[in-house]
């Protein structure tokens, strides 16, 4: 048996569910040396910005229980250089690409998707509204469920192409979100982003990271993550993309159970670059164990 | 840059608290240049989560060894091992030093566990290059006595071994040794030592390359944690892992 691992995310077709994460794979030619992207379902670019972006002070990361607090600053290239040098370099992968968009205004969201929308390269634009890190936007709109509406509504008007919204955690109902964006137009959502965190040197007594807190990833966050997939499964009809922790096939699966139509792995290319590569081979052996012929029937089947 | 496992063929302690891990890996081996680094699963679980970055120390055939103290788990961990375990790691990681260039007296200058590089360092400098070793720790149980390794000048912060003072200080007072020669500073240690000894060079125009350090996530670029100032390009930052660790103190702000 050969097992069918095609899914869909809304219009977005891929070739099996498995993303790699923005911020963990660069533009696309850091991890290719790693990774075979026409083997794995598709890439989620570095946030852009409009304008380029130096990011953080050091120390940027630190490790924690299964887990690590980043807190990069959005470091990007801007979207001009990103047309003129990443996307030629983009065009040779077999792979699907979606192109990651933080901004810290409203119109520089629609002034980037509106630029980068007549890109062949670009199959899908993942809006961050979420991101921790940077005083001056992210978190903030992705706090405010108004602010959301308008950024996705604000995108909808400037392009045809699929519009995936990144959903914070840190919110008390990540459902509410959910549905705004949906009765805006996004065609998916992308849950989660980071959490925020902190972690603090006893012997100094200071901050581990210069901006005091940082988003935290890895396995540590995985339950959480699965918790506001399942949340939003139950309550708002739209396409959701699994992020939080997953490290392998198994992740993968349970995500999908609890309502994911494909997933995004992130963390673990810091660790194991392979590690897509490698979780799709445990997929198709998930799916022969279970005589699973279409993975996509996995979506939602939880049993409750 | 290659991910691979490799395996453990020695643990040993060169005091009480730092130790020296020899691996067999043999691609990594015959391909890895002085200066450059590795970065090291501790073990293959979750916790730990991130690899440990690691100076190659030293070769010898088909293995490579690594130096370390006890930092954290991951260290703990890895100062743990038995020979025969297996280890994943990928490597060679970032740009080493530039042992080719127009000097001929090199000055290798460490800073407690900066002796890591400097091993497999002085093996690769042409035969007609004369070399000195300025060695600097807190006290005696950070100096570590390496086989082959040339004799060092000493200074400790307590006195207890060498000099009593800091090793740019024992520096400055041997400076008769670069009188008629094309000098050139090669440094690994803490950043506040590499700052001075930086600003000491710049100020002396001596060539001089600095390993340097900053917590990582994956060592290739990706993660882009580890960034450093950079003269060259101020509005952006060079990272640590991918344009160093090793920089000339021209390029980068320490």
């Amino acid at each position: 048996m050969q097992p069918d691992l095609r899914v869909s995310v809304g219009p977005i077709k891929l070739r099996n569910p498995i993303l790699l994460a923005s911020g963990t794979v660069g533009y696309g030619p850091e991890i290719a040396e790693f990774t075979d992207l026409s083997k794995i379902g598709g890439i989620v670019t570095k946030s852009l910005s409009l304008n380029p972006r130096k990011g953080n002070p050091p120390q940027r990361i630190v490790e924690t229980s299964s887990g690590m607090l980043n807190a990069i600053g959005l470091a990007n290239v801007g979207v001009e250089e990103f047309i003129e040098k990443k996307i030629p370099y983009l065009a040779q992968f077999d792979t699907t690409v979606i192109c990651n968009i933080a901004a810290s205004s409203f119109e520089e969201y629609y002034e980037c998707v509106s630029m980068l929308s007549g890109e062949e390269v670009i199959d899908a634009f993942e809006i961050n509204v979420s991101c921790p890190n940077v005083k001056d936007g992210g978190l903030v709109f992705g706090n405010d469920s108004k602010a959301v509406g308008k950024i996705t509504a604000g995108v909808r008007k400037v392009t045809n192409k699929p519009i995936i919204i990144k959903l914070s955690p840190n919110t008390a109902s990540v459902s509410e979100f959910a549905s705004i964006a949906k009765n805006e137009g996004a065609d998916a959502v992308s849950a989660i982003n980071t959490l925020v965190g902190s972690a603090i040197d006893i012997h100094s007594r200071k901050p581990k990271i210069y901006n005091v807190t940082g988003g935290l990833s890895g396995p540590a966050i995985k339950p959480v993550a699965v918790a506001k997939v399942l949340e939003i499964f139950r309550k708002v009809e739209i396409p959701i993309i699994g992020i939080g922790g997953i490290m392998n096939g198994n992740d993968i699966a349970e995500f999908m159970i609890a309502g994911a139509s494909a997933i995004q792995m992130g963390t673990v290319n810091f660790i194991n670059p392979d590690a897509s590569l490698k979780a799709v081979e445990e997929l198709k052996q998930y799916c022969i164990t279970h005589s699973i012929e279409r993975l996509s029937e996995l979506t939602g089947s939880v049993i409750l | 840059m290659i991910i691979s496992d490799a395996i453990v063929k020695d643990v040993q302690a060169l005091s009480s608290s730092i130790f020296l891990m020899q691996l067999t890996a043999p691609e990594i081996s015959s391909i890895i240049k002085p200066g450059q680094f590795l970065n090291i699963k501790a073990d293959s679980l979750s916790f730990p989560l991130l690899r440990r970055p690691f100076s190659v120390c030293d070769v010898n055939g088909d293995s490579f060894s690594v130096m370390f103290d006890i930092h954290g788990l991951g260290t703990k961990l890895l100062s743990e091992k038995k020979q025969g375990d297996v280890l994943n790691l990928i490597g060679p990681l970032g740009n080493g030093f530039s042992t080719q260039g127009d000097f001929d007296l090199a000055i290798m200058i460490a800073g407690g566990l900066g002796i890591a590089p400097f091993p497999f360092l002085a093996k690769s400098f042409d035969k007609s290059v004369s070399q000195f070793l300025f060695y600097g720790a807190r006290n005696n149980e950070y100096i570590v006595e390496y086989p082959g390794l040339i004799k060092p000048f000493i200074a400790t912060d307590d006195g207890s071994l060498g000099e009593k003072g800091n090793v740019l200080d024992l520096l400055k007072n041997n400076k008769e040794i670069f009188n008629d020669k094309r000098v050139k500073l090669f440094v690994c240690g803490p950043t506040p030592m590499l700052r001075a000894i930086a600003e000491f060079a710049l100020a002396e125009d001596l060539d001089c390359e600095v390993s340097t350090e900053c917590a990582m996530a994956c060592g290739f670029g990706i993660c882009q944690g580890c960034p450093i100032e950079s003269k060259i390009h101020p509005e952006t930052y060079a990272l640590v892992c991918k344009d160093g660790p090793v920089f000339n103190v021209k390029e980068v702000v320490i």
